[in-house]
This record gives structure tokens, sequence and C-alpha cells, in this order.
């Protein structure tokens, strides 16, 4: 196991200048945008876009760490971490900076951080270094045990209540356990289970939702009954992104978002902003970049020398793929409107540092198979 | 690590699963993409047209000021419905022809409209062009709506002050944020065009009475006018304030004063409530809380009279004689005089080569402490002066509060002068002169003194030496949680002196109005003690007083306190360029102490409750 620490001597190849090279291209899609919808509008000490690109520097600074730092040492950090997690999301509900009604945030001094973001990417590790231990066999080692693992997490996080990062969460559970696999009958228990468990979850969940996240939900099922009330956010993003057209209406001319039709402009909805300003070309653009580097992280998946390596990358990729689906299917009307930013491209600090130290960690796990393979 | 290998069919498996990921986020982005070419492509023309014509307006709501009461619950600020004219740039098709009409239609200088128009912000952002319109304005401006692309009329509460001038330096005025107070912290979460207090306890409560503005979204049709409307956040009204005014005494003391410029202060000894507070001449806060022209403003500004100024807590005069109680309670504690011993008085103080004058020709005789009070004998102090010397008074002086600040509630309140050989080295750069020191001895020279702390020193002394900082504001309300803050009375501290020398000045107090200066504050109703002075303007006077240019006449002065035994209330009346004390200030003295007597016990305050009427907090709607 030592040698792939010493051996490691390859260093950059073009797979990583790609990988590296998208990152910084949709990285600077969201600068531009957030630069667009918050010009002449005061953020502070700094405009938005100079605080994203500070983001962006830790964010480096957190991609180049996980990148070299050895993965399976990260990965025996994993329940420590998930430990120190759960304490700040406790700290949260009891201490924390409220926006909104909800209670998501740590300040320190003039920043404030999201312990629910880092709690994705821990969730990630703690899932894969429990699978990679010991061979994990029958449902209750495979399904439940890590649905117990996952559950005190998850609860913190729909208390606050973050209905955006709770999904995400059960997403990045979801996603491992049907890559671990799961034989057909176990995934028809648990089916069946959550079946019979939904009025139970429903309850609970949809009773913990605060006013605005239940009126965003039921304003998805009709947005145009009200335009002035509920449905407003969903069909101003509509209308922003629909006005684009093929071409767009060009960087600041946006008048959608630039009018302030468009809540959390440079947040949730930066994607409508995007599409307003670029048109339909735009936005095929940043599928493309989207997808270029999804399939390059399945690569890296595909090609890990272990199965903890395997398991973060799928992790990762999945985290990344449910983020960018829903944000943008929520933008464009498909989903009900939860709080998920769009990965790299909406402003913040806590979710941009996260993003970017999650595909350090992946094309880390790519290093290690060139160390052992070649 | 535990499983670095895996079975083939394992890595099969896995590779298998990898594949459906691929396929399925394949399957998905496609389905993105094409919802993305529908709203885009497809119905993209349809929403352009409604991205064009969706004008939809972020209007702010203002917040009710908090309202503002007396001690008895007697209201004294509230608000009322106006009509306010905005103007949404974004909507306004041609800018020039908007103004000529509107000035046509209102009367205004259509270089003010552009003043306003200009604005900070973006062309979205409604300007106020003109608040508290009439009745007949607003109407005549919404029947010539289809002419005013962007204009809309709201409705907003606006400060109402139904005492008109009553206690106007108390309350003060409101006004629009200026743009130095718009970079301030303190009102960091405020835009332009907020109403913010600029005057009064609207300036330094401010922070309680403003409430926070809400905003609602407004939908228009092409000409920028109101189709309907959604709240999206409610404003939240002030917080209440209670005063410790009772505005019968305030009203009273402001008549007393009438067409007289000066001050009267009266105040709770026990606790620093401020009973009345009155300052002539006054202004009217209502009209001051409108938009003034710079021509009214002028006026105001250079009016000779200088209403703006609460001569309360911003005149500095000599104290004159009311300088002596406090030399006297110094002379008594530094043993420079014993109870008993006698200056002799002949009417005049020889010091280097010249002569302080006593006001009295041909001297009192031999006074003694008593009588020096109860007559008024510049001698007797000039000598106490002379023998303590500058900093000891000074030290006294400071302690009665003297040369600083009371720290009431007010804005801008001035802190007059307790010189010392110290004060003169930092200020005038120049070394004290002993002569300076018989001067000071009587209240004059460089000795400056506000009346607001002359009634504090009066209510000190009637309370053998315990202090309370005077204050203005008892409670206050917040509208949103129904809580009750009531604010306590601020201990200053105590005066270092011993309870007889209290004893003796309060009754020799009692005796100056008994027998001595101040006989026309005697009353059959209740036993009041004060002190007398007579405030000199110019140091030259010659000739009978009618032939001397009113302003340059000397002030009038009177602190009293009552009942003798156990203080309730302590009075200073100062008005000005009216000659002696005894005959121009002490009546008014004891015309409020009668009152304060005489008035009948009001209700039991019913604080919260008085409010409810009131409280509604209007969401304006547009015409």
């Amino acid at each position: 196991m030592m040698i792939d620490r010493v051996t490691d001597s390859r260093g950059f190849d073009t797979f990583d200048l790609r990988y590296i090279g998208l990152i910084f291209a949709i990285l600077g899609i969201g600068v531009l945008s957030i630069h667009s919808v918050t010009h002449g509008q005061e953020g502070g000490i700094a405009p938005y876009f100079v605080k994203q690109l500070a983001w962006i520097g830790m964010g480096m600074a957190a991609f180049i760490v996980m990148w070299t730092w050895d993965y399976h040492q990260i990965a025996r950090l994993a329940y420590p971490a998930y430990v120190l997690v759960l304490l700040m999301l406790l700290f949260v509900l009891f201490d924390g900076r409220t926006s909104k009604g909800a209670q998501r945030w740590i300040a320190m001094g003039p920043f404030s951080f999201q312990p629910s973001e880092f709690a994705k990417l821990v969730l990630i590790l703690v899932l894969a270094q429990y699978y990679s231990k010991a061979p994990r066999v029958g449902w209750l080692q495979r399904v439940i045990v890590p649905g117990l693992l996952m559950l005190p997490g998850l609860l913190l996080i729909l208390k606050q209540p973050d209905l955006g990062s709770g999904l995400s969460f059960v997403a990045v559970y979801a996603a491992m356990l049907l890559m671990v696999g799961v034989r057909s009958q176990a995934l028809g228990a648990i089916l069946l289970f959550s079946v019979m468990l939904f009025p139970f979850v429903w309850e609970g969940v949809w009773g913990s939702l605060h006013d605005y996240q239940r009126q965003r939900i039921m304003a998805f099922v009709d947005p145009g009954y009200d335009p002035g009330g509920k449905g407003y956010h969903a069909l101003q993003s509509k209308i922003a992104i629909g006005s684009g057209e093929l071409t767009g209406k060009g960087l600041l001319g946006g008048t959608q978002s630039q009018l302030k039709f468009l809540p959390e402009g440079h947040t949730d909805f930066v994607f409508a902003v995007y599409a307003e300003e670029w048109g339909f070309i735009g936005v095929l653009v940043l599928l493309a970049l989207f997808i270029a580097l999804i399939w390059l992280s399945l690569e890296i998946a595909s090609k890990a020398k272990d199965q903890l390596g395997a398991l973060l990358a799928v992790g990762i990729v999945s985290m990344l793929c449910f983020c960018v689906v829903i944000n943008i299917g929520m933008t464009a009307g498909m989903f009900p409107i939860v709080g998920i930013p769009l990965p790299l491209v909406s402003y913040g600090g806590s979710a941009t540092i996260m993003t970017m130290a999650s595909l350090g960690l992946l094309l880390n796990v790519k290093r290690k198979r060139l160390s052992l393979f070649y | 690590m535990a499983s670095g290998h895996h079975s083939e069919t394992e890595f099969g498996d896995f590779h298998r699963r990898l594949f459906m990921l691929r396929a399925g986020l394949l399957l998905v982005v496609a389905l993105l993409a094409l919802r993305l070419w529908h709203l885009q492509i497809k119905e993209g023309p349809y929403y352009r047209d409604l991205s064009e014509n969706n004008r939809t307006r972020q209007v702010l709501i203002e917040p009710a000021r908090g309202l503002i009461y007396d001690r008895y619950g007697v209201l004294l600020a509230n608000n009322v419905s106006s009509f306010t004219l905005y103007v949404t740039l974004e909507d306004v098709k041609d800018r020039e022809k908007l103004v000529g009409k509107l000035s046509d239609l209102l009367g205004l200088d259509p270089e003010f409209i552009q003043k306003k128009l200009g604005g900070r912000g973006g062309k979205l952002v409604p300007r106020k062009i003109k608040d508290r319109m009439t009745l007949r304005d607003a109407v005549l401006v919404e029947s010539h709506r289809l002419d005013l692309p962007g204009v809309m009329v709201q409705v907003e509460s606006q400060r109402n002050y139904p005492g008109g001038v009553t206690a106007s330096h108390l309350l003060g005025y409101v006004g629009e944020i200026s743009a130095e107070q718009l970079e301030k912290p303190d009102f960091s979460d405020l835009h332009q065009g907020s109403i913010v207090g600029q005057y009064g306890v609207e300036k330094s409560f401010d922070r309680y009475v403003r409430g926070q503005a809400g905003y609602k979204n407004i939908e228009v049709d092409a000409h920028g006018h109101e189709k309907r409307q959604a709240v999206v956040e409610n404003p939240q009204a002030g917080a209440d304030l209670y005063l410790t005014i009772d505005v019968r005494l305030q009203k009273l003391a402001e008549e007393l004063l009438g067409n007289e410029y000066g001050a009267i202060v009266a105040l709770d000894p026990t606790s620093g409530d401020i009973f009345a507070m009155a300052s002539r001449p006054a202004f009217d806060p209502n009209v001051l809380s409108r938009e003034l022209t710079s021509k009214q403003w002028v006026e105001i500004v250079q009016d000779e009279g200088r209403p703006l100024n609460n001569r309360a807590s911003q005149g500095q005069y000599p104290p004159g004689s009311t300088f002596k109680v406090p030399m006297a309670v110094a002379a008594l504690e530094t043993k420079t005089m014993a109870p008993s011993s006698t200056v002799a008085c002949n009417g005049g103080y020889p010091f280097g080569n010249r002569v302080f004058r006593d006001w009295k020709a041909g001297g009192h005789g031999a006074v003694n402490l008593h009588s020096a009070l109860v007559h008024s004998c510049d001698v007797y102090f000039y000598t106490v002066g002379q023998r303590m010397g500058i900093d000891v008074m000074a030290e006294f002086g400071r302690q009665f509060g003297l040369g600083q600040s009371t720290g009431i509630e007010l804005p801008s309140e001035r802190s007059g002068i307790m010189p010392s050989t110290a004060w003169k080295q930092k200020a005038r750069k120049e070394q004290w002169f002993p002569g300076e020191t018989i001067s000071a001895a009587i209240g004059q020279g460089y000795v400056t003194v506000t009346p607001l702390q002359m009634a504090n020193l009066m209510g000190t002394v009637a309370n053998d030496g315990v202090n309370y900082r005077p204050r203005l504001v008892q409670a206050v309300m917040d509208r949103m949680t129904g809580n009750l803050q009531e604010l306590p009375a601020v201990p200053r501290g105590k005066i270092n002196a011993k309870p007889e020398t209290f004893h003796i000045i309060k009754k020799a107090l009692a005796d100056v109005v008994k027998e001595g200066t101040a006989t026309r504050a005697k009353s059959e109703m209740v036993t009041i003690g004060g002190k007398t002075g007579t405030a000199q303007v110019a140091a030259l006077r010659t000739g009978p007083a009618e032939s001397i240019p009113k302003k340059f006449r000397d002030h009038a002065w009177f602190i009293a306190f009552a009942p003798v035994e156990s203080p309730k209330i302590a009075v200073a009346v100062l008005v000005e360029h009216m000659g002696h004390g005894g005959s121009a200030a002490a009546p008014l003295a004891k015309e409020i102490i009668e009152a304060y007597f005489k008035f009948p016990a009001p209700p039991p305050p019913t604080l919260p409750e008085s409010s409810k009427e009131e409280q509604a907090q209007e969401t304006p709607d547009s015409l």
C-alpha cells in the first residue's frame, strides 16, 4: 500500500488538464452570471462576483488538498468528520444564523458557513468507507445499517429545514446503494416499505416544512394561477429562461433578472439568468460542459483501482448529477422549487468550496489508479 | 485498506451499473434539454412577449412610525393617511413632457421635480416627488393618469402632531433621510426617501420609533399604472414611546412664556422625570415634517428668535445669582464659612484696583449665609469665592453637573461652562486671573449653564444631594410583540455634602420666597423654596432699565422646588431680557408649581391599551 504514494510521479496529464479546464469553464460561466445579476447592487464588502472569486480561490486550495492527500487516509477520517458535522448541525439548530426562517448558517466573523453543504461530502466518505471496509452481505448490512448511518444527519438537515440538502443526502445514499448492488427482492422490499411508510414520512416532512417551502411546492402544481403570489418565483424563472430564446439577450441584457423579477438570481436561480442572457445555445453549451465533466468523472469511477475509490467516485458523481438536474429542472419549472444551488455556478462560499473539494477527491481516485496500473 | 480486490463478477456488475448510470444520465439531460428547447424555442416568443410586458414593480411599503404619548397616555404624535406622488422612470416615455404636465397640474417648480427624479437608484426605483398632497391634487393626478405614464399616487401614513407647537422641541420632527445619514451604519436598512426623526425624541429614539419597511410587487400595465398587487412582506410599525411629560404642565409652561423668549423646565427630583420643558419661540413640527422649500428653510434658520433652538437644553446663559446655591453648599462643606459667620456688606468689594459692586447700592450690612441667600448679597459670595478659589468652586460645580451635559435623551444638548484654571489654560490658552474668580462667584464671567442643568441642580439640592439623570422617555412599547419595556430612572451620583448643609440651605431658600427676593413666588397652596437670579448680558449699563435696548437687558432666572418639607417638583425658569428674576421669573415658577399640585390626579395610566385604536398598520393602497 505504500508503493502508490512513491510511484505516483506522473502528475499532470491531458486528462487532468481537460478535467480542470472543464471545471474552470463552468466556474467562469457562474462568475459572469453572478456579475450580471448583481451589478449595481451592493453586496457588502465587495461585489458578489468578487466574493465568488474569493470563494473559488479557497475552493482551489481545497481541491488541491483533496487531490494530493491519499484518499485512503481521508476516508479514515470519515467517521470522526461525520460526528463533527453532526455537532455543527446541532449547533446550527440552537445558535445558527437565520435566513428566511431557516437556520443553516454558522457565523464566523464576517463569514457564515453552511454545515449542511459539507455534510454531503462527509456522507459520501462515510458510506464509501463503510461499504469498502468489509464485504457487506445481506439486506441488513447493505441497506439498513447505512440507512441508519445517514439518518441523524438527514433529520438534522430537515429540521433546519433545508429540503434541498436533505434530498441530496437521500440521493447520495440511494445512488451508492444501487452501485454496490441490491438484489431485486431487496429492492422490491425497499420499495414496498417506502410506499407503506410514505404517509408517515410525508406527515413528518410536510409538517416540518416552513410556510415558504410548502408554498413553493404547492406553487409547482399551478404556477400560472397566482402570478403575484406563491407561484411567482417559478413563473418568473420560466419567463426568464423562455424569453432568452435561441441566442439570448446578451451579457447584462437579461431584463427579467436585472429588473429583479427573479428572486435569488445569483444563487438558486442563476441558471435562469444564464439562460435568459445566453439563450438556448448557451444552455446547450453549459449542459455539454456538465456532461463532459460527469463523463470524465465516471471514467475515473470505472477505472478505480479499489472499491473505496470507486464508491467515492460514484458518490461524488451522483451528487453532482443530482444537483445539476434538480436545479435546472426546478428553474425550468419541471420540479418543485427546493433550495439546491447549481454546482460551480451559483453564488455561495460553502457550496463552491465543497463542490471543488469533492472534485479534487475525484481526481485523487484517478491518480491512485495511475500509480498502480502503469 | 480492507477490500482492495473485487471478484471479476463484482467488477463486471459495477461496470454494468455504471453503464446504466451513464445511460440514465443522458436520458435525463436529454429531457432537460427538451424542456429548455420547449421553453426557449417553441414557446420562446411567447415568453419573450411576457418578459417585455412583464411590468412588475417592487414598491416599498413605508412603516407607520410609533406613536408618542405623554405620561398619562395623551397622544402627542400619531400618523394620518395622506397621498404621496411617485414616478417610476422606467415607465416614463417623455420625461420633459411629464415634468411639464406635473408642474402645471400641481403648481410645482419644474426644477424641483427634475431634482427629485434625479435621485439615486435604477430606473425601476420609484422616486418620491411630493408627499402630503391635498385630496384635490391627488384626484387631479388620478383623473389625468392616462397622460401621466409612470405616475403613481400611493396612500401613506404621515407624521402628525395633534398639539401643533406644543412640546415641539421635545418631540422634534421627521424628514426625509439625508445623503449623509444614509452613509451611517445606524441607517443601513433604510433607503432614499425613508422618513427618519430629525430632531427631539423623534431623532434620539428613531431606532425604536421608525419601524421596518415592507414591500409589495405590483403589476403594472404599459403605462406603468397598477393592475394588481401582492404584498410580499408587510411593514412593521415602530414602537410607541411614553414620555415623562405631563402635557397639561407643558402647555401651561409654554403659555406662561407667551411671546417672550425663554425656557421653563419642571422635573421630579426623586426620579429625574421631566414634567415639562418649554422653550420659546417654538416651531410647528407639522410644518417642518413636510418638505420645505429652501426659501422656507432660510426663513426658519434666519429667524432672529432661533425657534429651532431648544433653549432649555441648548441655551447657555450665565446663571447669575442662582449660582449662589451651589456656592453656599461649597462654602459650608469646605468650612470656608460657618453658618453663623458674618461678612460686612457695604455695597462693594474692593479687589485689586477696582471695586466689585453689590446689586444693592448701600449694601446689606452684616450678613451670614442665611441672609446672604435670602437677600442675594453679592459681597458675601465675593468673599466666599475669593477665599475658596476657582478650582474648589469648579469641583462643586461639577458635582452638581455644571459644565457637562445632563445626558437627557435629546440631540445636541449643550453643556455650558464651569470654568477652572485648567479649563482656561486649555480653552483660552491663558492663565486664570484672580478677579475672574470674583465674577464667577456670583455666576457671571465665564460661567454658563442651561435651564435644564439648573432645574436638575435645584432638584439635587431638594433631594438632599441625590441626583438623577433627567429623562424624557419612561417606557417603550413594541407594537409587534406587545412588550412594554419600562426604562428605569438613572441615578447619577450623590453630592459629597452633609445632610445639615442641605437643611440649612433649603431653609434659606424657603425664606427667599417667604421674605426675600422672591416673595412674588409665595403660594397659599404649598411651601416653595427658590433662588432668584439676574444674568447680565452686557457689561456696561448706564441709565434706567427702560432706556436700555431690550437685547441688552438682563435675563431673569428663578429656580425653585416644592414642597419644602418633602420636595416633589423642581423648576427652573429663564426669561430672556426681562430683568429681575424676582419679578419676571418667580411668578411663572409659582404658577407651574401650583398647577402641579392643583391638577386632578389623572386616571391610572393605561399604557398599552390606550394605543390599540391607532395601531392598525395601514397597508397603503393605490387610488
